[in-house]
C-alpha cells in the first residue's frame, strides 16, 4: 500500500499504462488514506461510491488504450469548484445543501482526462483567509508538525485558503489537487505543505463554476507534489472557454516539453531578477537564507541573477486588501436565501436577507463585505476603489518594466513557516501579511509557482516562488524544475498516510 | 430660451415646466444581453431562466453581439457619439427580483453619448431635444404580489433580457412635448428595427423627470416617476405632477426629491421612495466581463446600412410626393404606414391618396377598431379609387359611397363602381339635356343669375347633379352650364 | 508576527476609529448583514484598523495614472444571439429554500 501512495501522479499514470496497478486499486488506496487522515478535516465530503465506478471506468478505458492524460488519478477537489450532483458550499454555512445542477470547467476537464473525485475539500470559507480557519467546516490540521522549537507539539495550520487541499496532499489523501488562488491560496499552503503550488496566468483557466472571491484575481491552479505533476496537472486544468469573458485564447506552452529541456539543459542564460523589496524588516533568517540558496542553485544550473527594483510593492498589500473585499462585496450579493442555500426567515424581505446573511457568513467573510462595502459607497469610491486601481496598474507596470530585462524573478513564498492554529494574532491585518509575497502576481495577473526548498531549523517546509511574465507559465516550470533538482526535498509529513 | 406659449398660469404666475425622460427600450434580440435564455414575452414562470440569469454560484455573463449591434444602430439612428471604448458596471442593490445583488450596467463610460431627435409638435412647429446618453444594460425579474397573503412570488424570465436606457437633456417644456418626443423615439426605434416598441408588453417604458421654475431662474427639485408604459400615461403623470408641485410651491412648500409612481386608476402620482431611502448603488465596473471595444470601421457598416429614418422619410414625401408636413408626418410615424401609402401613391395623385388615407381610410380605421395592417382594403385598392376620381369615373362624394361599400366587404372598387352602377355620367349630350330641363325650369332664377346673381350658380349646379343622382361629371356640368348660362 | 514587519503595518497607536457604528449600521444595512450588537465595538475596532492600514495609499503618487480596467488587455468577447438554455424551471428551482408552482417565494415586498 505505501508504494502505491509514495507514487506521484506521473508515476502512478506510468504505473496505469503498464498495468502494474489498476485504477480501481490506486483508488481504493486513496479512500482508505483519506479514512486513515480524517482527523485532520481536509475532506468536508467523500464521495466513495462515484469515486469507485469512476475508477473503474477508467480501467475500461486503460484497458481499451483510451486513456486520458490523468487517467485514474484520484483527486480532491476544493469545494470552490461547483460538481454536478455533489453538494458545492464554499465551507460556508449559507451554501450548506447546495447540489449544483453543473460542473465546473475546470473540474469538467479534469473529469475528462480520465481523473478520480475522491470528495470535496476543506477550505477557508469563499477562499477568505491564509489559515484555513475561517471554514464553516472548522480548521485543518496540517500534516506536518514542528521537530523542535516553540511549535513543537501544536497542531499548525496548513495555510489558506486551500489549507485542505494542501493538507491533503501533505497527507498522500489525494493525489492531485486543484486549488484557487486570489491572493496567494494556492502557493501559501503549498509551501506550508511541502508541495508544489502554481497560479497561472489570469484567464488560464476558467472561473465559469468557481464560486467567485474576487473576479478579477481568482485563478485556479495545481497544487502537486512535485513540479512534473505541476507541469501534468496544469495542462488538464487550462483551457480556453467561451463562457467566461475572462477567458485567454492562448495556446499553452508545452509544459512537460519545458519540463524535459530544463531537466536535460539547465537554464542556461535564463536571466533572473531578485527583487530589493521583496526584502523585509523582521524576516526570519532561514527565510532570507533560502532565498539566497534558490538564487545559488538557479545559478549553478546557469541562470544570470540580477537585482532588480518593484518600486510599488509596498502598496499591494493594501491595494489587495480594497480590490478583493469591493469585488467580494458585490459576488457574495447573489446568497440571499432566495434560490439557493441557507435561510433564516423574516418578516420583511429585508430582515430575511439581513438574518440570512448575519447567520450565513462567518465573521471574517462578513467582515470583508463590510470593507468591500465601505469602499464603494458614495464618498470613497475615488479614495479606495480607484486608487487602488491605479496603483495596481503601476504594479503592473513595475512587472512589464522588469521582464523586459529578465524572465522570471525569484522570492519567497511566504514571510514565515506554518504557524499554530489559533495562535495568530487576533488583528486581521496581520494575517493579511502572510500573502505579502504572493498578492502582487495577482494582482498583475502573472503565473507564478512556489517549489518545496528546504525545512526550517524546527523541521516545517518552506517554499521559494518564481514569477512569470503572462503567458509563460513554461518558463516557471523549467525555473521550478531547477530549483526542486537542486533543492532534493524528499522529506514526508509526519501525517501523512501509509 | 423659454417658449412662452408652453408656461403654465398659476396662482402666483407663471411656471415653466422642465422635462427629461429616461426610456427603457427592450433590445429586440432572440437571447438575454449575457445568457443564452430566450428574451421572448409570456413564458410559463421561469421557463426563460438560465444559470446565469438565477446567478448561480460561479455562473458568469457573455455578451450578445446582436444587443450590442443594436445599441450602436440605435445610437446612429439617433445622430449620436458611438464610443468605440465602453464599460459595464454593476449597480449595487438588493430586491427579490434582482438575483445577482447588482444589474449589470453601463454608468460612467456608455456605448453611446450624445445625439438629438426632432420632435413636431401639433401646430407643426419642431423642437430639437438632446439626447444625453444611451447605455445597455440588463432588465430586472419580476414580483408578483397577489398571489399569496404573507408573500411575494418572483419570475425571473425578464431578468437579463437586453434593455437600452436612452436618457434625453431635460428639454422638454410640456407633456405634449414629452409625448411627442416617446412617440418619436419610439418611430426611430421601430424603423430601425431595434426594439419593437410594444409598450403594453413593457418593450418600451419611461421614467419622467418633472420640475418646474419660474422663467428664467434655477432649475427646480425634480421628482422621477417611474415605470410609465403608455404615451398617455406619460402626459397624464407629467400634468398631474406639474399641477401637484405648483400647488406645493405656490402654497409655501418644497419639493422633495423622491421617486414617484403613477396611478392608473386615479391619474395621481404618489411617492415610492423619498431620498432618505435613496440607493448607494456602489457602481464599479463589472469584473466578470472586459471592457467593450468596436472597431470604427464595423460602426461605418452600420451606419451605411441604416435604413430610412422618420425624418428622412417625412422630407422624402414631401418632395418626392409633394405632401403636406402634416400628412408626411402622419404617414411617417410608422414605417409599415409609409409602406402601405406608398403602396398605394405610386403612379396616382399621390396628394389625394394621402388625403383619402389619413381621413377617410384612418377614421373608419378608428371607429372599426382596427389597425393599418388589418385594413379591409388594400393599398391598390385605395389608390385605384383614387384613380377613378382623377380619371372622372366618379366623383369625390360617389367615391365616399363606394370606398364604405369597399370597408365592408374588401370588394374592388371597380367591381362596386360597376355592379352599383356609380359610373359617372360625362356624356355631354345627356348633361346638357338635364341642365336644359332645370334651366327650363328655373328661368326666374336664370334671370336673376343674369342679372348679376353670380352666386346662384352652385345652385343650377346643385340642381344638375340632383337630376344626375350625382354621377354626373362635376367638370363637365361646371362647364356646359357656365357656357349656356353665359351665351 | 506585527513587529517584524513595520512597514505593513497599521497604525496601532491611533485609538480614533475611523468607522464608528453609525457607519458600521449604514454599511451593514447596505450590505443586509445582521450584525449583532455586542459585535459592533470589536467590528468598529476591526475595520478601522484595515482602513487606517490600507490609507497609506494615499502617500503614493497616482496623479497621472489611468486606474487598471482589465488584466488582460484584451476586449470583451462576443456570443451570438442564440437560444442556448432555459426551459428548465424544474433545475432553476432545485435548489430554492422555498417555491410555489415554478415561482421562488420570499416574504412580501410591499411597494
Amino acid at each position: 500500500m505505501s508504494d502505491i501512495l509514495a507514487m506521484t501522479a506521473v508515476a502512478a499514470r506510468q504505473a496505469l499504462d503498464n498495468k502494474s496497478i489498476s485504477a480501481v486499486e490506486l483508488t481504493e488506496a486513496y479512500i482508505k488514506a483519506g479514512q486513515d487522515t480524517s482527523e485532520n478535516n481536509a475532506y468536508v465530503l467523500t464521495t466513495p461510491d462515484k469515486a469507485m465506478d469512476m475508477a473503474k471506468a477508467s480501467d475500461a478505458r486503460l484497458a481499451r488504450g483510451d486513456a486520458g492524460l490523468l487517467e485514474g488519478i484520484p483527486i480532491g477537489v476544493k469545494d470552490m469548484f461547483c460538481t454536478k450532483g455533489v453538494e458545492t458550499t464554499a465551507s460556508s454555512r449559507i451554501l450548506k445543501g447546495f447540489v449544483p445542477t453543473y460542473e465546473s470547467t475546470v473540474t469538467q476537464n479534469l473529469w475528462q482526462d480520465g481523473a478520480v473525485m475522491l470528495g470535496k475539500i476543506n477550505c477557508d470559507e469563499f477562499a477568505m483567509g491564509s489559515a484555513n480557519e475561517t471554514s464553516a467546516f472548522g480548521a485543518v490540521i496540517n500534516p506536518w508538525t514542528a521537530s523542535d522549537g516553540p511549535l513543537k507539539g501544536k497542531a499548525l495550520t496548513p495555510g489558506g485558503s486551500s489549507g485542505g487541499s494542501a493538507a491533503v496532499m501533505a497527507a498522500r489523501s489525494a493525489l492531485l489537487a486543484p486549488g484557487t488562488d486570489t491572493g496567494g491560496s494556492i502557493r501559501q499552503p503549498a509551501a506550508f505543505c511541502g508541495l508544489v503550488g502554481l497560479k497561472p496566468t489570469y484567464g488560464r483557466c476558467s472561473r465559469l463554476g468557481i464560486v467567485a472571491f474576487a473576479s478579477s484575481l481568482d485563478q485556479a491552479g495545481p497544487i502537486t507534489r512535485d513540479v512534473a505533476d505541476c507541469a501534468l496537472m496544469m495542462t488538464s486544468m487550462a483551457s480556453y472557454d467561451k463562457g467566461d469573458s475572462t477567458s485567454i485564447d492562448a495556446p499553452m506552452p508545452d509544459l512537460m516539453a519545458a519540463l524535459s529541456k530544463a531537466r536535460n539543459e539547465g537554464v542556461k542564460n535564463m536571466r533572473i531578477g531578485i527583487p530589493d523589496e521583496y526584502t523585509i524588516d523582521g524576516m526570519p533568517e532561514q527565510i532570507v537564507t533560502l532565498w539566497e540558496q534558490g538564487r545559488q542553485w538557479l545559478e549553478d544550473a546557469g541562470a544570470i541573477c540580477v537585482p532588480v527594483s518593484l518600486p510599488h510593492t509596498k502598496y499591494a498589500l493594501p491595494a489587495y486588501y480594497i480590490i478583493a473585499p469591493a469585488e467580494a462585496s458585490s459576488n457574495l450579493a447573489r446568497y440571499d436565501g432566495v434560490r439557493y442555500g441557507q435561510r433564516v426567515e423574516g418578516a420583511t424581505l429585508d430582515e430575511m436577507y439581513a438574518k440570512t446573511r448575519g447567520a450565513g457568513f462567518g465573521d471574517e467573510v462578513k467582515r470583508r463585505i463590510l470593507i468591500g462595502t465601505y469602499v464603494l459607497s458614495a464618498g470613497y469610491y475615488d479614495a479606495y476603489y480607484i486608487k487602488a486601481q491605479k496603483i495596481r496598474r503601476l504594479i503592473q507596470n513595475d512587472f512589464h518594466q522588469v521582464f523586459s530585462d529578465v524572465d522570471a524573478l525569484l522570492t519567497p513564498s511566504t514571510p514565515s513557516v506554518a504557524f499554530a492554529l489559533g495562535d495568530e494574532d487576533k488583528d486581521p491585518v496581520s494575517m493579511f501579511l502572510n500573502d505579502v509575497f504572493t498578492v502582487p502576481a495577482n494582482l498583475a495577473g502573472i503565473p507564478a509557482i512556489s517549489v518545496p526548498a528546504g525545512l526550517s531549523s524546527d523541521g516545517l517546509p518552506l517554499g521559494l516562488q518564481l514569477i512569470a511574465p503572462a503567458l509563460r507559465e513554461d518558463t516557471l516550470i523549467e525555473g521550478a524544475a531547477m530549483l526542486e533538482k537542486a533543492a532534493g526535498f524528499d522529506h514526508v509529513a509526519s501525517g501523512a498516510a501509509s | 430660451m423659454t417658449d412662452v406659449s408652453s408656461l403654465i398660469e398659476g396662482r402666483t404666475g407663471k411656471w415653466e415646466v422642465v422635462i427629461g425622460l429616461e426610456v427603457h427600450a427592450q433590445v429586440s434580440s432572440q437571447a438575454k444581453l449575457f445568457s443564452g435564455a430566450s428574451a421572448a414575452f409570456g413564458a410559463g414562470p421561469n421557463e426563460h431562466v438560465s444559470l446565469v440569469d438565477a446567478a448561480m454560484p460561479g455562473m458568469l455573463p457573455v455578451i450578445n453581439q446582436f444587443c450590442v449591434e443594436q445599441a450602436v444602430k440605435t445610437g446612429l439612428g439617433l445622430n449620436a457619439e458611438i464610443n468605440l471604448f465602453s464599460i459595464f458596471d454593476r449597480k449595487n442593490y438588493f430586491y427579490a427580483d434582482l438575483p445577482q445583488g447588482y444589474q449589470i450596467s453601463q454608468f460612467k463610460q456608455p456605448i453611446v453619448g450624445e445625439g438629438s431627435i426632432t420632435i413636431t409638435l401639433a401646430d407643426g412647429s419642431t423642437r430639437d431635444i438632446g439626447i444625453e446618453r444611451l447605455h445597455l444594460e440588463q432588465d430586472a425579474g419580476k414580483s408578483m404580489h397577489d398571489q399569496h397573503p404573507g408573500k411575494s412570488y418572483i419570475d425571473l424570465n425578464r431578468s437579463g433580457v437586453a434593455l437600452m436606457e436612452i436618457v434625453s437633456r431635460p428639454d422638454m417644456r410640456s407633456a405634449e412635448e414629452a409625448a411627442a418626443y416617446v412617440s418619436k423615439l419610439r418611430a426611430i426605434l421601430r424603423f430601425l428595427g431595434t426594439c419593437d416598441g410594444n409598450m403594453e408588453q413593457g418593450s418600451l417604458r419611461a421614467d419622467c423627470n418633472v420640475s418646474v421654475r419660474r422663467p428664467g431662474d434655477e432649475l427646480g427639485t425634480r421628482t422621477e416617476t417611474k415605470n410609465l408604459n403608455s404615451i398617455r400615461f406619460i402626459a397624464q403623470a407629467i400634468n398631474s405632477e406639474v399641477a401637484r408641485q405648483i400647488e406645493i410651491i405656490e402654497d409655501g412648500g418644497t419639493i422633495d426629491q423622491e421617486t414617484r409612481l403613477f396611478d392608473t386608476s386615479t391619474g395621481q402620482t404618489r411617492t415610492m421612495r423619498s431620498k432618505e431611502d435613496a440607493h448607494d448603488y456602489r457602481y464599479f465596473p463589472d469584473p466578470d466581463l472586459l471592457p467593450l471595444e468596436l472597431d470604427a470601421a464595423w460602426v461605418e457598416t452600420l451606419r451605411q446600412s441604416l435604413p430610412e429614418l422618420p425624418d428622412a422619410l417625412r422630407t422624402r414625401l414631401m418632395d418626392e410626393f409633394g405632401l403636406s408636413a402634416y400628412d408626411a408626418g402622419l404617414i411617417s410615424e410608422d414605417r409599415d404606414t409609409a409602406a402601405w401609402y406608398e403602396a398605394a401613391a405610386a403612379g396616382r395623385d399621390a396628394k389625394l391618396v394621402a388625403n383619402w388615407m389619413t381621413v377617410e381610410l384612418f377614421g373608419a380605421l378608428n371607429r372599426m377598431g382596427l389597425d393599418l395592417a388589418d385594413s379591409p382594403v388594400s393599398p391598390d385598392q385605395l389608390g385605384k379609387l383614387v384613380e377613378r376620381i382623377g380619371d372622372g369615373t366618379i366623383s369625390g362624394r360617389i367615391a365616399k359611397d363606394v370606398f364604405a361599400i369597399m370597408l365592408e366587404d374588401g370588394a374592388d372598387p371597380d367591381q362596386v363602381i360597376e355592379e352599383k352602377g356609380f359610373k359617372q355620367v360625362s356624356d355631354t349630350g345627356a348633361i346638357e339635356a338635364m341642365i336644359d330641363t332645370v334651366l327650363a325650369e328655373n328661368t326666374d332664377k336664370v334671370d336673376e343669375y343674369r342679372g348679376g346673381k353670380d352666386k346662384l350658380f352652385g345652385f343650377f349646379v346643385g340642381q344638375v347633379m340632383k337630376a344626375s343622382k350625382g354621377q354626373a361629371n362635376p367638370n363637365v356640368v361646371n362647364d356646359l352650364l357656365r357656357s349656356k348660362l353665359n351665351s | 508576527m506585527s513587529d517584524k514587519t513595520p512597514d505593513y503595518n497599521p497604525d496601532h497607536n491611533s485609538d480614533h476609529n475611523v468607522i464608528d457604528k453609525t457607519t458600521i449600521h449604514k454599511i451593514a444595512k447596505l450590505a443586509r448583514i445582521e450584525i449583532a450588537p455586542e459585535r459592533e465595538d470589536a467590528l468598529c475596532g476591526e475595520l478601522s484598523t484595515i482602513i487606517s492600514w490600507v490609507e497609506q495609499l494615499g502617500e503614493c503618487d497616482t496623479a497621472h495614472v489611468e486606474p487598471l480596467a482589465s488584466v488582460t488587455g484584451h476586449s470583451l468577447p462576443m456570443r451570438d444571439d442564440v437560444v442556448t438554455s432555459g426551459d428548465d424551471p424544474d433545475a432553476v428551482l432545485s435548489n430554492a429554500p422555498e417555491g410555489a408552482s415554478h415561482f421562488f417565494v420570499v416574504p412580501k415586498v410591499v411597494e
